[in-house]
């Protein structure tokens, strides 16, 4: 038999058909096999490559090279022209689901809350709801997307981040590539890409259905980014702050992608 | 007698089996995110008939509390199912395979016939070319689910820089809804083919490997003429000064 078989494969052996198609059903096979073979030990290269820097798990490196890339690849189709669709406030729902209270400790004062704004150069900004309030008030009802897959048409209100950069003078800050806010007891934490950010439709929300925000929606200001998914979406903004690098964020360290965008 | 007939190009086996595990490890990872959100199921009014899915096999394929894991799988896999569908629609409209492929005039009427030949009510099989009327309904249909999967995924993953296209799939509840149901389409497809595969036989199996499928030439049709060997003369081999009498038939010397 192992005669036989190695007799196929000398390469100025004149062959049967019935030799050819053993010879061709073996080699081709044999590919296959290997083929096969390829796939899981990639497989397994995969899975045991190192995390990416995350604290607490995350993915492999390997997997999260190929998001950043993504990014790089669909970053390029964003633009400030492409607006989220929006909706009349009669399609808003009343019962908005809050999903999570990361960041929102029972030992809140809402009294003493200040928005800190850390600029370029070091000093930081204190700001008060009301000075937020004195700008111009943008109203949004659009569809608040969850990574999770759910949906809700909601309506929130707040002013646009765009004008709250113009009012307070943060040209040389939002010319960084990175902007990072953290909740007031530091417990969750975003990053968010300039161009996102500065997107017409996202704003430093203080109101949802026309009242102020609900204690368990992130009074007294949350982020509304109708460009990314709702884990960007911070609720009760403490601190913002301005890099070149990306900020660390809560759910990338978790594994999710960080740009996230919609 | 058998007879090699040329079946599948390399190419398109090559496409083929890439797309086997890759296709895989979408569906894999596409149920580890569609666990975060699981709210599909087939009813009327009250009674639900297929909860999609139930807790039992979320448990048997460990779905659950996986949902970073899936998107990251999900986003990494599709460049190569995109890749991968790219190039053999490429490759099946420049090498002409497409002729064997796409349903014709009569695949609808065929297709019929082949269906009721393959549940043995009707006797006579239908004509067929490399693939019979119900294969190029089917390769096509796949073709079209697979560039549905590529828009309506693209609808969910980019709503908002991609607007249009979410709206023309209905929004971004339906975009989600046409994708789920292409990929049950995708299980059902593979459990037909599995099966059909299984009956076609080991020849029609092979033939997605090697290329080639073996045919037998009926024995009627051709004269086969039997292989004699000419005895060589030992005599004449070996010099030996032969007599009149065994001129042509010696005999090996002892």
């Amino acid at each position: 038999m192992s005669n036989f078989v190695s007799n196929l494969f000398k390469s100025n052996k004149k062959l049967t058909v019935d030799e050819y198609i053993v010879k061709k059903t073996i080699t081709s096979f044999f590919f296959l096999f290997i083929f096969f073979g390829g796939c899981i030990w990639a497989w397994k290269w995969v899975r045991h490559q190192p995390l990416d820097g995350g604290i607490r798990g995350g993915i492999q490196q390997p997997l999260r090279d190929v998001l950043n890339t993504n990014e790089a690849v669909f970053s390029k189709i964003f633009s400030k022209k492409h607006l989220t669709k929006t909706y009349p406030v009669s399609a808003a729902i009343k019962n908005v689901r809050p999903n999570g209270n990361l960041g929102m400790g029972n030992d809140f004062d809402p009294a003493t809350w200040q928005l800190y704004v850390i600029k370029k150069k070091g000093d930081t900004l204190a700001l008060k709801l009301d000075d937020l309030k004195k700008l111009p008030k943008t109203d949004i009802v659009f569809n608040f997307k969850c990574i999770e897959g759910w949906n809700q048409i909601t309506h929130w209100a707040g002013v646009k981040f765009s004008d709250f950069v113009k009012a307070y003078g943060l040209n040389e800050e939002a010319a960084m590539k990175y902007v990072g806010l953290m909740t007031p007891d530091e417990e969750y934490y975003v990053g968010i890409d300039m161009a996102s950010i500065l997107h017409p439709q996202t704003i430093l929300c203080y109101e949802l259905n026309g009242a102020p925000l609900p204690m368990r929606e992130g009074y007294p200001l949350r982020l509304i980014i109708p460009v990314k998914y709702g884990i960007k979406h911070l609720k009760r903004i403490g601190t913002i702050y301005f890099d070149n690098n990306r900020p660390p964020d809560y759910w990338a360290e978790r594994g999710y992608d960080y740009y996230s965008g919609l | 007698m058998k007879k090699i007939d040329k079946k599948h190009p390399l190419a398109i086996r090559w496409f083929h089996w890439i797309n086997f595990p890759v296709l895989g490890v979408m569906i894999w990872s596409g149920l580890l995110i569609y666990w975060a959100n699981d709210v599909y199921k087939v009813g009327f009014g009250d009674k639900t008939l297929i909860k999609f899915f139930p807790q039992s096999f979320y448990e048997a394929f460990h779905i659950p509390f996986r949902l970073a894991e899936g998107m990251a799988y999900h986003f990494v896999f599709m460049w190569l199912f995109f890749f991968n569908g790219i190039l053999y629609v490429l490759y099946t409209i420049f090498s002409g395979e497409w002729r064997y492929l796409l349903p014709n005039r009569r695949s609808w009427k065929e297709a019929w016939q082949v269906l009721l030949h393959d549940l043995h009510i009707r006797k006579t099989k239908p004509p067929q070319e490399k693939y019979n009327a119900a294969q190029r309904i089917a390769y096509t249909a796949i073709i079209i689910m697979g560039i549905g999967s590529i828009l309506t995924g693209l609808a969910i993953y980019k709503p908002v820089q991609l607007g249009w296209l979410t709206l023309i799939f209905g929004g971004y509840k339906m975009s989600r809804i046409i994708h789920f149901a292409l990929t049950i389409g995708y299980v059902l497809f593979f459990l037909i083919h599995i099966i059909q595969v299984i009956f076609a036989g080991w020849n029609n199996f092979r033939a997605m490997v090697t290329g080639f499928e073996v045919v037998k030439i009926k024995e009627e049709s051709i004269q086969i003429e039997p292989i004699e060997i000419e005895p060589v003369p030992v005599a004449e081999v070996l010099e030996i000064p032969q007599t009149d009498d065994d001129k042509g038939h010696g005999e090996a010397p002892q």
